[in-house]
């Protein structure tokens, strides 16, 4: 399968950016170094076209290094094209910059990442929990989070 | 000169016109507002978290609680999603996608009445509600029929349907999409020309098309600013490219745009609806994967093989191979989108769902600040959330 367009032109331009491509079921997943993610996605943006942020989320592979991945799903109203590009983060440095100075969708997107995985976004202009309630504490996406919530009698019935 | 001094208004979570339990903190300076702050996750349920304790097959009747009002629009991005993660897109039965696309049409129109209802009841319109809510009626009539629930279906599984159209079901959709069009006239016909109602949605709720893209609108709130974007269209899936519509752009950018948007998408879904009947031919509604797909009863009481399926799908669940995708669908709302990492497990590793009204609810306080409370109620109107999806 021949590679995405785009991925050539990141390489050429951010040459020590990309650790990783990845094609998956005809769609492209570039990994990117999360040092550099601003300046990938304005890039991604201003000359690329692609103008439509559709979601943030984090990804917790617990036992793994690095323990987080913050995906951003991205798309093109002109192309109708589709790409997703990701950041490893380290737990003990779990800070990624902000996009939501690219696009301002990422504002919400960016406080539903940190209230469910604990990874925070510098810069963001309100970083605030947003479906927790705001004295939570923890995490509830994160793999070593029980799934009754802390605190209480793990479930004594089958869960599948 | 009188001293003004701002006041702070609290608005939900029990509040008949935010649609559920959105809280929103306004900040008012007289009638105008200056600031709204909105406030969500009371209905929170963990539909994420508590996917990746549940095998592929049991994670489809939480995806029905996410929007509420169009069920089968969740299930088919999540069977879509599985399919793909699972690479058997292509091994969908005809018919299969023919009853997919026909139903979430039907949902279209269906979530697209309760939008009009309340909408309109919220503006002070009270007549219109009783009338969508008579066709809604209809509609849920024929979800019971299929899947013997009139909310939460349930009804679409990983590799088709979880059975065929009951007998007499053709005749019902056949008869409710010829009266529907003329049900719209009546709707357009109670609304269109009221002055009170222009009055009332007029050049409220502006969103210019390059603030409506950067902040992430999706669906008819996208498609009333004047974008022409529709996934049905532009990415397709189950089939709908070989479907004629057109697809309802408006270039007005205020909630009259998107009410004109929605009405001629109900329209349109009756065009979709009407070809999927026409298209509609014997054949299986599973796909031929026996170790994906559930046996039928039939098969699992006679044959050893399907026995054996039946146990290991029950006890285990299928393992789709390591990897990631991302499936987006049109929802009534705007795009629904299931971003799935498996690791080889019969349990999905990470479900993420892109929920329309979540991101389409972010623009709520620059469309309404600078603008008075009354707007408030139109804008969430217009916006058409649904809080179950928002707060997943």
């Amino acid at each position: 399968m021949s590679e995405h367009a785009v991925v050539g032109k990141l390489k050429g331009k951010f040459s020590s950016s990309v650790l990783e491509v990845k094609e998956f079921r005809g769609e492209t997943t570039i990994t990117v170094k999360k040092e550099d993610i601003v300046a990938i996605c304005s890039y991604l943006k201003k000359d690329l076209g692609y103008n439509f942020l559709c979601d943030v989320c984090g990804v917790d592979y617990l036992g793994q290094s690095p323990r987080f991945m913050v995906v951003y799903n991205i798309y093109s109203i002109g192309t109708k094209d589709r790409i997703r590009v990701k950041v490893p983060v380290e737990e003990s440095d779990a800070v990624v910059d902000t996009v939501s100075c690219v696009w301002s969708t990422a504002n919400w997107l960016e406080r539903e990442t940190w209230d469910m995985m604990g990874i925070s976004f510098k810069g963001h202009p309100d970083l605030r929990r947003i479906l927790m309630p705001a004295d939570w504490e923890g995490h509830p996406q994160r793999k070593d989070y029980p799934l009754q919530g802390p605190g209480r009698e793990p479930y004594q019935g089958r869960l599948s | 000169m009188a001293l003004t001094e701002k006041m702070t208004v609290n608005m939900g979570p029990q509040h008949p016109s935010t649609h559920g339990v959105l809280q929103l903190i306004l900040e008012l300076d007289g009638e105008t507002v200056v600031k709204a702050t909105p406030h969500i996750g009371f209905l929170h349920r963990g539909t994420e978290k508590l996917s990746e304790y549940r095998t592929y097959h049991q994670v489809l009747p939480l995806t029905d609680r996410l929007d509420y009002l169009a069920p089968m629009h969740n299930n088919l991005g999540y069977v879509l999603a599985v399919e793909k993660l699972l690479g058997i897109t292509d091994s969908i039965p005809e018919r299969a996608k023919v009853i997919r696309v026909m139903f979430a049409e039907l949902t279209r129109i269906k979530s697209h009445l309760v939008w009009l209802a309340c909408h309109a009841l919220d503006i002070g319109a009270m007549t219109v509600f009783i009338y969508c809510f008579r066709e809604r009626e209809a509609i849920m009539n024929m979800y019971e029929k299929v899947s013997g629930a009139r909310m939460t279906s349930n009804y679409f599984r990983v590799g088709g349907l979880s059975m065929d159209l009951p007998d007499g079901l053709e005749k019902d959709v056949r008869d409710f999409i010829d009266a529907m069009p003329g049900h719209v006239d009546t709707y357009e016909g109670l609304l269109t020309g009221n002055k009170i109602w222009q009055k009332r949605i007029c050049g409220v709720g502006e969103i210019s098309a390059e603030d409506a893209i950067d902040v992430g609108l999706t669906g008819p709130s996208l498609r009333g600013s004047g974008v022409d974007w529709d996934l049905r269209r532009d990415n397709p899936y189950s089939g709908y490219e070989d479907y004629d519509f057109e697809v309802s752009v408006q270039q007005g950018c205020d909630t009259w745009a998107r009410y004109h948007v929605r009405l001629k998408e109900m329209r349109e879904s009756c065009k979709i609806i009407r070809q999927c009947l026409d298209k509609l031919k014997p054949g299986p509604i599973l796909a031929d994967e026996p170790k994906i797909v559930m046996p039928p009863k039939q098969h699992v009481m006679n044959t050893i093989e399907g026995l054996i399926h039946q146990f290991k799908l029950i006890t285990e669940g299928f393992k789709p191979e390591p990897g990631e995708i991302y499936q987006g669908v049109e929802n009534p709302k705007g795009e629904v989108g299931f971003y799935i990492v498996s690791d080889g497990g019969p349990k999905p590793y990470r479900m993420k769902v892109r929920a329309a009204s979540f991101v389409n609810l972010q623009a709520l306080p620059q469309m309404v600040e600078g603008r008075l409370i009354a707007d408030v109620v139109a804008v969430i109107g217009t916006l058409d959330i649904v809080l179950g999806e928002i707060d997943r």
